[in-house]
């Protein structure tokens, strides 16, 4: 087969369909982030504490009570956005108006206390959730086998990314929420629930991580550990797009998970640098990000 | 200006004062530190289970030698070497360290073997595999306990080679151990008439290993070798299955757990050969041990959870034997003994630290097979420790070929 610098072309079709699955998880994961930096100015170092209760939530519900994978699909993401929310209301509500490390600091602390409580409990080697059975197999892509729920999750990822973006930017309930972030007294002025308005927000975003969560779950061992290494990335994506921009977050996922694909053939020990580095490199070139403000 | 100099002296002097070895624990107590992976990747593979093993080896011991309590410190080294040496210094300095354990990572294992050669405090390497411990880093005071790369890859590598896996290509953890343990596993396939086809290097804790994976299957090789450990080994696994890489090889896991093998299930690790130093099913003793120590954990222990019982209670019959904590005498009486108890039997330590005793090749139950919770192996094979280690390769200055 033919070969573009010197890589063949079975093994580039390949790494960028892998990249791309793993670029669903940054894309779903860094618009989380984006969505709650960019309404509510906060830095929610607790996203990959979320992403792996999500897993949680799916991996207990089905051995205590038998709820399936499509069920969990929905709960987990419900129960743990109804966190988030009480975490906004009895927490991060008292840190608005201060400066943005008090936000990150308290997140911080609320990851380390989710993740070590999960360790504490269930150990650290984790346990595996079964690959639901419709999902179950392969195809044969000729260049590689694809796993049916490996697919599934690139199909997943675009939807929910594509619907949140909408809502966000084309809706009504967008508008309102892009204007509570501009000018909240106003809008409240205007009859609007503010506050609700902002806790709706947190718990929508942490639901979404939460459904990373739970998507992931079949794909790696459920372990308490499995947000941390997964977040730091997440973050280097969301800087990479633009603090707060909502495309740029779901691009620049996709795209550094490609990129980072490419790494593993090229020069395997540098990938998991890779991102950081364009970060830095983003960061030099353009401090806002790709997609960011000035 | 000379008021910051007196300040600064004086500043000195305190950290110096802090630096003098307390006279009183060193004369009153034994101390035994355990230095491990307590919240990380490994902290199933020994963790707060060698804790517990620890404690019941004192306990069974009597809680006290030459009339001295036995205390215990444990901290976490959390896989950084850094912190693994500087705690290990402190302890030596400052809390009259008489023996130190090691825990999993052999990175860090090799900066503790280390401090403790220039402390002389007896150091036993309980859940590191680099076999340079006990060859190009090794010191008069370190022993090698468990298990080693060599001995993995004698076990594993020579059983599927002579299965038929001829052509080899590795999934490797990118450090001191991954490196090693293929290195290791090389030598042995080549040495059996088979071929080293490849290898990627993957960095400790990877997210996603289906990249490597697929690399490996490009290789065109017969047998996928995973020179990884923990959850990393774990993830490999899974991910080969899900990619259809075990159809067209079969994976050799060049170490693997109890407790990672409990975690994947059978239904995903059935079949699998690898190498262990110890299991909990294997003799009346070895049960014996695992019915305790369910009792209190809950699980059953892995060769690393009984093997650190088994160092505490050697190190504690050596004292006594020579009726002194005095790392040379203790270390001399260690290198002349022999250990028999439900973790070895016959065992001894070799001058370049190794502690040689048997080891087995084992094979995973498919879930048919297994009819108890934990009933996990059935053993393919017994290798006798000299088998296992190999010859003393001279590397180690302390034991000449």
């Amino acid at each position: 087969m033919s070969a573009i610098f010197g890589i063949p072309v079975a093994v580039i079709l390949g790494q960028l369909t892998l990249g791309l699955v793993n670029g669903s998880f940054y894309a779903m994961l860094s618009l989380g982030l984006a969505v709650i930096f960019g309404l509510m100015g906060v830095v929610n170092f607790a996203h990959g504490a979320f992403y792996t209760l999500g897993a949680f939530v799916a991996l207990l519900g089905l051995q205590w009570f038998g709820i399936n994978y499509w069920v969990a699909l929905l709960l987990a993401p419900l129960a743990v956005g109804l966190l988030g929310i009480v975490v906004e209301r009895l927490l991060l509500r008292h840190l608005y108006g201060l400066d943005p490390l008090y936000g990150l600091l308290l997140t911080f602390g609320l990851a380390l206390i989710v993740e070590g409580s999960l360790h504490q409990v269930f150990g650290a080697t984790g346990q595996s959730y079964p690959v639901p059975p419709a999902l179950a197999g392969g195809v044969n892509l000729d260049f590689m086998f694809l796993p049916l729920y490996r697919a599934w999750v690139i199909l997943a990822s675009v939807v929910v990314c594509f619907t949140t973006w909408f809502v966000i930017e084309r809706t009504r309930l967008g508008a309102t929420l892009r204007a509570a972030t501009e000018n909240a007294p106003l809008l409240q002025a205007f009859g609007v629930n503010v506050p609700l308005l902002v806790a709706a927000t947190y718990g929508g975003g942490v639901a979404l991580a939460a459904l990373a969560g739970v998507l992931a779950s079949p794909v790696v061992l459920v372990n308490s550990h499995m947000g941390t290494s997964l977040v730091t990335v997440v973050f280097a994506v969301v800087v990479i797009g633009g603090m707060g921009s909502i495309f740029g977050a779901i691009v620049s996922g996709l795209v550094l998970g490609v990129v980072e694909g490419f790494t593993k053939v090229i020069y395997p020990e540098a990938s998991n640098i890779v991102v950081f580095v364009i970060m830095a490199l983003v960061l030099i070139l353009r401090p806002a990000g790709l997609f960011g403000r000035e | 200006m000379r008021a910051a100099t007196l300040v600064m002296a004086a500043g000195v002097m305190l950290v110096a004062l802090a630096l003098v070895p307390s006279a009183r624990a060193a004369n009153e107590q034994v101390v035994i530190g355990d230095l491990d992976d307590m919240s990380g990747v490994y902290a199933d593979v020994l963790g707060a289970g060698g804790v517990e093993s620890i404690n019941m080896a004192i306990a069974d011991f009597g809680g006290t030698v030459l009339g001295r309590k036995i205390v215990t410190m444990v901290a976490d080294h959390q896989n950084k070497p850094d912190i693994g040496a500087s705690k290990a210094r402190e302890w030596a300095d400052q809390d009259g360290l008489n023996m130190l354990l090691g825990g999993s990572n052999t990175g860090v294992n090799l900066a503790m073997a280390k401090v403790a050669g220039a402390k002389k405090v007896p150091f036993f390497s309980i859940g590191a595999g680099g076999a340079s411990l006990t060859n190009e880093d090794c010191t008069a005071y370190t022993v090698h306990y468990v298990y080693d790369t060599t001995a993995l890859a004698n076990g594993t590598a020579t059983a599927i080679v002579n299965a038929g896996g001829k052509t080899w290509f590795y999934l490797t953890a990118d450090y001191a151990f991954g490196t090693q343990l293929q290195g290791a596993a090389s030598k042995v396939v080549e040495a059996h008439g088979g071929k080293n086809v490849g290898a990627v290097r993957v960095p400790l804790g990877a997210a996603d290993f289906s990249s490597f994976l697929l690399q490996a299957q490009g290789s065109g090789a017969q047998v996928l070798g995973l020179a990884n450990a923990g959850t990393d080994f774990s993830n490999s696994l899974k991910a080969a299955n899900e990619f259809g890489v075990t159809k067209t090889m079969k994976p050799a896991a060049l170490l693997a757990f109890l407790t990672d093998i409990h975690s994947l299930g059978l239904q995903t690790a059935q079949g699998l050969y690898l190498t262990t130093g110890w299991y909990w099913d294997l003799t009346p003793e070895t049960r014996a041990f695992a019915k305790r120590y369910f009792a209190k954990t809950n699980r059953e222990p892995t060769m690393d959870q009984a093997g650190i019982y088994s160092a505490v209670s050697t190190y504690l019959k050596a004292v006594k034997a020579v009726g002194t904590t005095d790392a040379d005498k203790v270390m001399a009486q260690l290198k002349s003994m022999k250990i028999d108890d439900m973790f070895a039997k016959g065992g001894y330590i070799r001058a370049d630290g190794a502690m040689i005793h048997e080891m087995y090749v084992m094979q995973v139950k498919s879930p048919q097979e297994s009819k108890y919770p934990w009933d996990y192996y059935k053993l393919v094979r017994r290798m006798s420790g000299e088998e296992a280690f190999g010859p003393i390769t001279g590397l180690c200055p302390l034991a000449p070929k």
